[in-house]
């Protein structure tokens, strides 16, 4: 085996004969530079570069603005929602939008109000949630922290925002199919689901884009964060976000095909007539349906509950990611029980493939069974604890910067904990057996998603929008958003825990009116919380304009002069190593080389307040952190 | 060491694309295939696991050997195994160099392919003609589905090596090792529905 | 100097010489490229066999019970199953991050299938 001869240029080790490819490969851009710059300085045309884009960083920022648009969307549907619950069969001029056959003279019809609930919830879940915080700011970011220069599969991850694009626009087809879109719920249990009209065989055929959207999604990102990783960022040197994110990614990539499965199998119970959801002898109004039966409706919960519960931690751990990014540097130390928090996502991850059933107590599981779900349900419980306990705990003896993103972030943690308290009776069978299909369920996982998650997602954007821009949201109306929000969304979700005790059940067209047992808790209750659904509405104007007004400022080249590349002097790669916005073309000038922690804010011994992570060891830390690129110091000394 | 960020070209240089990062000692596209395959075996596991569940909760459940055309898929068994030898002997005659010989073999792939596929056609129409359809029973369902679906994927696989016959061989002419690569990660693609008709037949045909 | 990137002496070839049968090794040498592909023939044989195999098992064992045929298969299928991921796939020399990835679907895959399980084993009030 002949040796290859090799060189070394600049700090780079290369074998000669590719360099020698590299040269030729030099040569040859120079060379299409010369051509790019005699036609006009172009490379691209603007349907590669807007359009389809093979750039991680404008592929994030499609996925964040179309998410936020649907997010906007699934809000909006609550608030027709909320309208009908807080004055049941009052007629509202809003409610004509939605026609004629679902809101005759502007009441809303129960039907009406199914489709609204079904498609509140999976527009919020499978257009809002998960592109948001995997597809926005898992793929703008996740490259940034690693130091790569984009994603491995840089047309693959084109392909799955032109994947999700397409399914979003089936689910809102959907609306128009004749007897309107799905509404059995986000869930879309059969039988019912399987009876139900043309606008459910829609919605299964949008799921199966957005989880194909989804799986390459994933595969991407787990390649990316192996494979393309910095020299010297060991996995224990990973920012907790790229952890998050990781772990995510195999819960999309393992847990989504389930159901794309039973998709397919509701499908064809649906157009070629199969019963595999469908018992035997059922009868529809007063007619037996035309199926032979033998199916089960159960194994379609079964297949369904084996995606939506690892989905839920899907919606939770990037928000625990931009937390714990925003609190470590608005505190100016490192984060507490970084170790444990790792293995305990891991752990986390692993766990909710296990714990499935504890959605399904009341199908008639045997007690058995049931145990051992509610085990594994309490076992899970731990991690999540070990890590809101750690960002707990993060708080104390730091530096705090109550600035917007902080205050999110801040926010998040008691919320959380609130969403997540609440599951603990839900995951015990005796109490769930008062508690499942209550507004108590509402309650617990809104709290989780809502105040939680969303929050989180606001953080974030306060965070990262210099890093994408150039100039900062501006913090007062931040403040404002975030305060008006933290007050009206406690008023919608707090009182939905007295109404699911009192047995208020959920998917009730009039919040409980026409039971006897609800009728109080229901009128003393949903008004206000109607109230204050609206009032969160109004909360997001001042966000929607500090966004707009910023993002046209920015488009038009008008930066935060006095801002820098690095304004929260923070240490994770995405600020510290490139500009912001960060280079066009490959992120960084020079791939960035780690040397150091994620969180090296405060070091005992060091003059710097904070050092980036790919600050060399050598170097004597600069003075009070840097904003230039340290790895060109280091070519330097070279 | 082919990682360096390319400025001012439109057509970014990712790291390890071909040639594996040393620690992992992988390419990026042979871990990509690989956890593509890992959810590939959810969806059919779960469609497995569906089977199960409604055989062992039946009253009834008719066995395939009883009308089914066991002979038919016992060729066709052999015929996607024969094409799982030639798409390894293609890669290995790409590793030689040989591109002629790679794409005779691929080319004797995309035939296998679409034998079995011509099979199925037959198959299906079939069932069709004796009055067994999807809705007939919860075993005939599952069957279409199931095969259905696995036909789909090969169907897939025939698009892709097609476009590396077709407008994907120029690759060979500026980067060989790149192309090989590719056809090794469709030959594990390959590979895997292979596989997945290895358990798919006696389950059906035989039990 | 701790520069991780000064990692390689001059002249040495970083890649070490790999074991046989490694797919990842991009300088593999011809004799052993043609190695495998006899190797790979006598796995198609294998496999056709094994195929034979099965649908003979299938006649001899029409008069067992349906739980021993059911096992006799889907053993010869795993068997034939793991020759094609063994040797086609060329598992058998494959990198840690593969094992770990396929080891984590496996655990996965076995609670999909004890889905049906959980489902009839223990039904309300047994």
């Amino acid at each position: 085996m002949a040796l290859r001869r090799q060189i070394r240029v600049g700090s780079q080790w290369m074998y000669a004969d590719e360099a020698h490819k590299a040269l030729r490969e030099a040569l040859r851009v120079m060379e299409d530079e010369k051509l790019a710059e005699a036609h006009g300085g172009h490379h691209l045309p603007w349907i590669r570069r807007y359009v389809f884009s093979t750039d991680h960083k404008w592929i994030g920022i499609q996925y964040g603005v179309t998410a936020l648009l649907f997010l906007l969307l699934g809000f909006c549907l609550m608030i027709l929602m909320r309208l009908q619950l807080g004055w049941p069969g009052q007629a509202f001029s809003i409610m004509k939008v939605l026609g004629e056959s679902r809101a005759p003279g502007g009441v809303l019809l129960p039907e009406a109000y199914n489709q609204l609930g079904a498609m509140h919830g999976t527009i919020m879940i499978f257009l809002g949630i998960v592109p948001l915080a995997v597809g926005a700011f898992g793929n703008y970011l996740v490259p940034l922290q690693i130091g790569a220069p984009d994603m491995a599969f840089p047309k693959l991850n084109m392909a799955s925002y032109w994947c999700y694009v397409p399914g979003g626009l089936i689910m809102l087809a959907s609306f128009l199919a004749p007897g309107g879109t799905a509404q059995s719920g986000w869930t879309s249990y059969p039988p019912l689901s399987v009876i139900a009209s043309q606008g459910q065989t829609w919605w299964l055929v949008g799921m199966v884009f957005l989880i194909t959207s989804s799986l390459l999604g994933s595969v991407n990102f787990i390649v990316t964060i192996i494979q393309l990783r910095a020299k010297g960022l060991s996995y224990m040197r990973f920012p907790f976000f790229v952890h998050a994110q990781f772990v995510t990614s195999f819960l999309l990539l393992l847990a989504f095909p389930p159901l794309e499965a039973a998709a397919v199998l509701q499908l064809m119970d649906r157009i070629a007539g199969t019963s595999f959801f469908l018992p035997s002898g059922l009868v529809v109004s007063g007619q037996a349906i035309a199926n032979v039966g033998g199916g089960n409706p159960l194994l379609w919960q079964h297949l369904f509950w084996f995606l939506a519960h690892p989905e839920v931690y899907v919606l939770i751990l990037p928000a625990m990611g931009i937390v714990a990014e925003i609190i470590a540097n608005n505190t100016r130390k490192p984060l507490w029980g970084y170790k444990s928090m790792v293995f305990a996502t891991v752990f986390l991850g692993f766990m909710s493939f296990v714990v499935w059933a504890h959605h399904m107590f009341l199908t008639g599981m045997g007690t058995t069974i049931s145990a051992f779900f509610q085990t594994t349900t309490m076992i899970i419980s731990i991690p999540s604890v070990i890590i809101l306990s750690s960002l707990f705990i993060s708080l104390w003896g730091g530096s705090i910067r109550f600035n917007t993103p902080m205050m999110f972030a801040l926010a998040f943690l008691p919320m959380f904990g609130i969403g997540g308290l609440t599951g603990l009776p839900l995951g015990l069978a005796a109490a769930d057996i008062h508690l499942h299909d209550t507004y108590y369920v509402i309650g617990h996982f809104h709290y989780v998603v809502a105040p939680g998650t969303i929050f989180a997602m606001f953080a974030g954007i306060y965070y990262w929008f210099p890093k994408a821009t150039g100039r900062k949201l501006n913090d007062f109306w931040g403040k404002v958003h975030f305060w008006v929000s933290f007050v009206c969304i406690n008023g919608i979700f707090f009182p939905m825990f007295a109404q699911g005790l009192a047995g208020v059940s959920r998917r009730l067209y009039d919040g409980g009116m026409q039971y006897a047992h609800a009728k109080q808790i229901a009128s003393q209750t949903n008004p206000f919380m109607s109230i204050c659904a609206i009032g969160l509405l109004a909360a997001q104007v001042p966000f929607v304009f500090n966004f707009f007004y910023n993002v046209i400022a920015a488009a038009m080249g008008h930066r935060d002069e006095g801002l820098g590349s690095n304004p929260w002097q923070a240490t994770t790669m995405e600020w510290a190593a490139t500009t912001s916005p960060p280079l066009a073309h490959g992120n960084f000038e020079v791939l960035p080389v780690v040397y150091r922690g994620p969180y090296e804010y405060s070091v005992p011994g060091e003059t710097a307040e904070f050092i980036p992570q790919n600050t060399p060891l050598t170097e004597p830390a600069p003075r009070g952190g840097t904003l230039l690129p340290a790895t060109a110091v280091a070519m330097r000394e070279n | 060491m082919d990682a360096h960020a390319s400025v001012g070209h439109a057509e970014l240089e990712i790291p390890y694309n071909v040639h594996p990062r040393p620690d992992t000692g992988l390419y990026n596209g042979k871990l990509g295939v690989w956890l593509f395959l890992a959810s590939e075996v959810m969806l059919f596991g779960a469609l497995f696991s569906s089977l199960i569940l409604l055989r062992t909760g039946a009253e009834s459940w008719p066995r395939g050997y009883e009308f089914l055309n066991v002979k038919l898929a016992t060729f066709n068994t052999f015929i996607l195994i024969l094409s799982s030898v030639t798409v390894v002997m293609a890669w290995s005659h790409l590793r030689l160099g040989d591109l002629k010989k790679g794409r005779i073999y691929i080319s004797a792939t995309v035939l296998c392919a679409l034998i079995f596929l011509t099979a199925k056609g037959f198959e299906y129409s079939h069932e069709f003609s004796e009055g067994r359809f999807p809705k007939t029973n919860n075993f005939l369902g599952i069957y279409f589905t199931m095969t259905g679906l696995h036909g789909l994927h090969i169907l897939g696989g025939v698009i892709v090596f097609l476009y590396f016959l077709g407008p994907g061989a120029k690759m060979w002419a500026k980067e060989p090792e790149r192309y090989t690569n590719r056809i090794e990660i469709v030959g594990l693609y390959w590979h895997f529905v292979d596989l997945v008709w290895i358990f798919l037949f006696p389950i059906l045909y035989l039990m | 100097m701790t520069d991780p990137a000064a990692a390689v002496e001059p002249g040495v070839d970083i890649h070490e010489h790999a074991g046989i049968g490694d797919p990842n090794a991009h300088h593999h040498s011809p004799e052993q490229i043609r190695k495998e592909m006899r190797v790979y023939l006598a796995v198609f044989a294998g496999l056709a066999v094994l195929t034979a195999v099965t649908v003979g098992a299938f006649f001899a064992l029409k008069t067992f019970p349906v739980r021993i045929a059911i096992m006799v298969a889907l053993v010869i299928a795993s068997i034939k199953g793991f020759l094609v991921a063994a040797f086609f796939m060329h598992l058998l020399s494959e990198k840690k991050v593969i094992y770990g990835v396929l080891i984590l679907t496996v655990i996965f895959f076995i609670f999909l299938m004890l889905l049906p399980v959980s489902h009839h084993a223990n039904p309300f009030g047994s």
